[in-house]
């Protein structure tokens, strides 16, 4: 049974031993990093020999749910991690605080156990943990006004919603009296519960997990959190924490609430498209590039929900195979946001200015993990769509996607906007060849590794969709 | 085992992108022979595919590869080329060997012809646009033929916002880049809905489009459908009133990305409309030519007027593109033998003819730095072999006997005049007002009054590279003329099979 945990008590154990050793180094190298990162690695390895799930199985007097689901996600979420810590080891004020990593791996932590978790408590204190650590993470500068603010921010909204959502789920226990997942499925399909309840607990539970989501109208934290926050926090914001939230919404929606007794699809999709329009065109404006990313981000929530939205296992298989590929470019472009902006010392747009003649390098991978999310080909963003698209017709919401088709047209206009200034304009003084960009070494890696991902995800995309697919059937099995 | 003929083509480009972005940037020279290098094996493969197509006298899809790619959802790598394909394979090869010439241009005296900022990118992205048209022409599956698509779309942001005309590349370049993604997701969202349907009615699931002509689509369905994918593919072949985009972009663009853009790529849109929209739904053709009709003759009649009263000699040739391929829209409307046939020899004929335009006036306007038609003059004497290309290219144009247009204008014209008579007679003015455009600058520009620019910029000829492209445009477009026998019958033979998808005749 402990083979259900594995990930998690390794990086337990990985966090302990940081806590342990951390003080007694000094020095000028980041070692927690390097600690960090190595033993993340680690566990993705141990966990990918010896801790895969044979079968999908109930652990834990149904606490936790041990299947491919799951198990994808925890990957998913080690991979963030330990590129996560890379780019924190490339910032002055991350790489040596020792508390930062833990933090992180605290996170982790928690993300692991939310994708595992099938039972209502379980679920509701894997999100706190997962919540608490990054509330810290993204106020860690406390000399910087951005940064706490971005913090408070976080926290506030965070404690907030979350505070209906728990609301939400207790009432759903005292009319079900019981907290286990599948069991609430079979009571709502049975007909044991009244469906009028259903639609008030669904709305405080969407609540939060909207939130986790960045899912319009519970979007607004996301931009000044994302501004504020360091740069390689939120990154893993953006990605891990996304895909955790996407996945216990999965969990939920599909296990507990059966969409043939109630509707829930048509409440996301609507909020589908409300999320792409906004997120799109408040994009459009922006001329901070974190910002510009943060609503971006929030328009990739709205069409990840279009395969939410059509339930089917192409749907989830869809979602998944998005999240993978999000990840990876989201990671990629916060990656080069992070190392740029400690060169320049902005992240207005113009500081970007004669971008490809300083380091022609850095603008392609920049070109290509902006085209990603723009969804062109031969990126990961275009299958990714295209599938999401595929799912959201086959369920037969054609509007749904049109306004999915229309929105990626608004996004393109602002990516390749961003492209401009990269490979057009020009330095002051066209002195490009005076100011060369240094990457450091560990950056460099991370870098190369998301880009070549994003080419791979694009174009031998089989054997992604396979994992995806069959994380997606572990949903629908008993 | 056959040798893998299409995709050797197809991902020719993209490697050599790569090899090139490998390079250092500063041996540039270095940068343009591994591009000719990989334009010339293109260019020798392609005409290796269209002399076995023609000389075999082959007959449906041929040099057909098929890799499985995803099979839960039906999608793999199927490649083949057939009677209508196998031209513009040809043309693609002859279009990117010639851009690739001009584009080496030279730098000396105040002259900077072709591409001397940053020619590693400008090829890197030229040749994954190549190949993203290699592959529309080449591919069976509808999945493959969008993302090749898509592949073709973007770079062409990048190649006229860097490298193109000052003054207007951000705009046409953002307008272009929307416009056509606006079709081709349109188009997508069209396709989807096809294959869920397809996979209703014969239990398959298949993105391969020789299994979606077969699927049975109701007349409902291919009502609704048949427009906005049709009309999301011809955006990019330039219908009315989705033809905005074309002359901004094709002014803005760099030479060999004008010659790219007119040349190939709004045939690929035309292309991907008859491949998808007509050859998918032939019921919703037939009940929607009308209005495609309508459109083409628009384009047609509209595009040459426009391009009459342009005083900028780039203009003049981006609206002439919008009438030529009006023409052909027009064939495929008709949808009978003469217009599908005339359609598929104007494909070619105007991509060849558009290519050399554009390289022509390239040429002028990097000695010239104007393209202001008034200011022009008396170039034939300093640059006789654009002289004369342009002069035949003009032929072509107006459709003269003896050149490729003629054979292909006139097909279409014979389809048109079967279905509707009255149409044939209104696009007919439009032969005339091409003929005096066309003949007006041939005056203006090279012949007449040696002008102030000619005399004060001490203008000189074009290099032997840009001569030899000049000459490969030309020998097409003569020899297609003189022996119509060697492209006609084996467009013919890709008609018979439209014909066929469409039920008799």
């Amino acid at each position: 049974m402990l083979l259900a945990i594995l990930p998690e008590l390794l990086l337990l154990v990985l966090a302990l031993l940081l806590f342990i050793v951390e003080p007694f180094w000094k020095g000028e190298r980041p070692r927690s990093g390097w600690v960090t990162f190595y033993g993340l690695l680690l566990i993705m390895i141990v966990s990918l020999i010896f801790g895969t799930p044979r079968a999908s199985q109930e652990a834990f007097g149904g606490m936790i749910r041990f299947d491919w689901f799951a198990f994808l996600f925890k990957m998913l979420f080690l991979f963030g991690a330990a590129l996560t810590a890379l780019f924190f080891m490339d910032h002055p004020l991350l790489s040596k605080r020792g508390e930062a990593y833990l933090l992180l791996l605290a996170a982790t932590l928690g993300m692991c156990l939310m994708a595992s978790a099938s039972d209502l408590v379980m679920l509701y204190l894997a999100i706190e943990t997962t919540s608490i650590p990054l509330y810290v993470l993204a106020g860690f500068f406390l000399n910087e006004q951005d940064s706490t603010e971005a913090g408070f921010k976080y926290l506030f909204f965070g404690a907030l919603t979350s505070a209906v959502m728990l609301y939400g789920l207790s009432l759903l226990f005292g009319l079900a009296g019981t907290t286990a997942l599948a069991a609430l499925g079979e009571k709502f399909a049975s007909g044991q519960l009244s469906l009028q309840v259903a639609w008030g607990i669904l709305a405080l539970v969407t609540v939060g997990l909207a939130f986790k989501v960045s899912v319009a109208p519970f979007h607004f934290w996301a931009p000044d959190v994302y501004q504020g926050a360091p740069t390689a926090v939120t990154g893993f914001l953006s990605t891990a924490s996304k895909a955790a939230g996407f996945a216990v919404l999965l969990r939920l929606f599909l296990m507990a609430f059966p969409s043939a007794q109630i509707p829930w699809p048509l409440l996301l999709a609507i909020l589908a498209a409300l999320t792409m329009t906004i997120g799109n065109l408040l994009a459009l404006p922006q001329t901070n590039l974190k910002r510009l990313l943060a609503y971006s981000s929030i328009a990739h929530a709205g069409y990840i929900l279009i395969g939410v939205v059509a339930a089917t296992e192409l749907g989830m298989t869809s979602v998944i195979f998005y999240l993978i590929v999000y990840l990876l470019t989201n990671l990629a472009a916060f990656g080069i946001l992070m190392a740029l902006g400690k060169v320049l010392g902005s992240d207005e747009v113009t500081a970007y200015n004669g971008l490809s003649r300083r380091s022609p390098w850095l603008a392609l991978a920049m070109l290509v993990a902006f085209l990603s999310l723009a969804g062109m080909p031969p990126f990961g963003g275009f299958v990714a769509k295209v599938f999401v698209f595929a799912a959201g017709v086959e369920a037969g919401y054609i509007w749904l996607v049109f306004v999915g088709v229309l929105n990626s047209i608004v996004g393109l206009y602002y990516y390749l906007n961003v492209m401009k200034y990269v490979y057009l304009y020009r330095m002051p003084g066209e002195e490009e060849k005076k100011h060369p960009i240094q990457l450091s070494q560990a950056t460099a890696w991370g870098l190369g590794v998301l880009i070549l991902g994003v080419i791979l995800l694009g174009t031998v995309f089989a054997p992604w969709f396979a994992f995806s697919s069959q994380a997606a059937q572990a949903m629908f099995l008993p | 085992m056959q040798f893998p003929f299409l995709s050797v083509i197809v991902f020719t480009p993209l490697v050599a992108a790569l090899i090139i972005l490998m390079l250092p940037a500063r041996r540039k020279d270095l940068v343009r022979s591994v591009a000719l290098a990989a334009a010339t094996l293109d260019l020798i493969l392609s005409a290796w595919v269209y002399l076995t197509y023609l000389l075999q006298g082959l007959d449906g899809y041929q040099f057909v590869e098929q890799y499985s790619w995803l099979p839960t959802l039906g999608i793999s790598l199927h490649f083949g080329v057939d009677g209508m394909s196998t031209p513009l394979i040809l043309l693609t090869g002859i279009v990117m060997f010639t851009g690739v010439l001009i584009s080496w241009g030279e730098e000396r005296n105040g002259v900077s012809a072709g591409i001397q900022d940053r020619p590693r990118e400008f090829f890197a992205f030229l040749f994954i646009l190549a190949s993203g048209v290699f592959g529309v022409f080449a591919s069976l599956d509808l999945f493959m033929l969008f993302f090749f698509y898509e592949i073709a779309v973007f770079p062409m942001y990048l190649l006229i916002v860097i490298w193109g005309w000052v003054v207007t590349r951000e705009y046409a370049a953002m307008k272009l880049t929307l416009y056509l993604f606006v079709g081709s997701v349109i188009s997508l969202v069209g396709a989807l809905a096809m294959v869920w349907t397809a996979y209703q009615n014969t239990g398959v699931l298949s993105f391969d489009l020789l299994h979606l002509e077969q699927a049975g689509f109701s007349a409902e369905f291919q009502r609704l459908w048949f427009l906005p994918v049709f009309l999301g593919f011809a955006v990019l072949g330039g219908i009315w009133p989705f033809h905005n985009w074309s002359p901004d972009g094709h002014v803005a663009a760099p030479t060999a990305v004008s010659m790219f853009h007119a040349g190939v790529l709004m045939k690929l849109g035309a292309f991907a409309a008859l491949r998808v929209g007509i050859m998918l739904m032939p019921q919703g053709a037939k009940e929607w030519s009308w209005l495609i009709l309508g459109l083409a003759t628009v384009n047609v009649v509209y595009g040459a007027f426009i391009a009459f009263v342009q005083t900028d000699f780039k203009y003049v040739i981006g609206f002439s593109s919008v009438s030529h391929m009006g023409l052909v829209m027009m064939g495929f409307a008709t949808l009978s033998r003469e217009g599908l046939l005339g359609a598929g020899l104007q494909m070619f004929s105007h991509g060849v003819m558009t290519a050399l335009f554009f390289a022509v006036v390239g040429m002028v306007y990097d000695r010239a730095h104007t393209r202001h038609i008034p200011d022009l003059g008396g170039f034939a004497k300093v640059m006789p072999y654009p002289a004369i290309g342009f002069i035949i290219g003009g032929l072509v144009s107006m459709g003269m006997p003896g050149f490729s247009g003629f054979i292909a204008e006139f097909p279409i014209f014979m389809g048109v005049w079967k279905t509707q008579w009255l149409i044939a007679v209104i696009a007919a003015v439009s032969i005339v007002v091409t003929a005096s455009y066309i003949l007006i600058i041939v005056r203006r520009v090279f012949f007449g009054e040696a002008s102030e620019v000619l005399l004060h910029h001490h203008v000189g000829d074009v290099t032997p590279l840009d001569k030899l492209a000049i000459v490969t445009l030309c020998a097409f477009m003569v020899g297609l003329g003189l022996f119509p026998g060697l492209m006609a019958p084996m467009v013919g033979r890709g008609v018979d099979y439209i014909l066929h998808l469409l039920g008799g005749a």
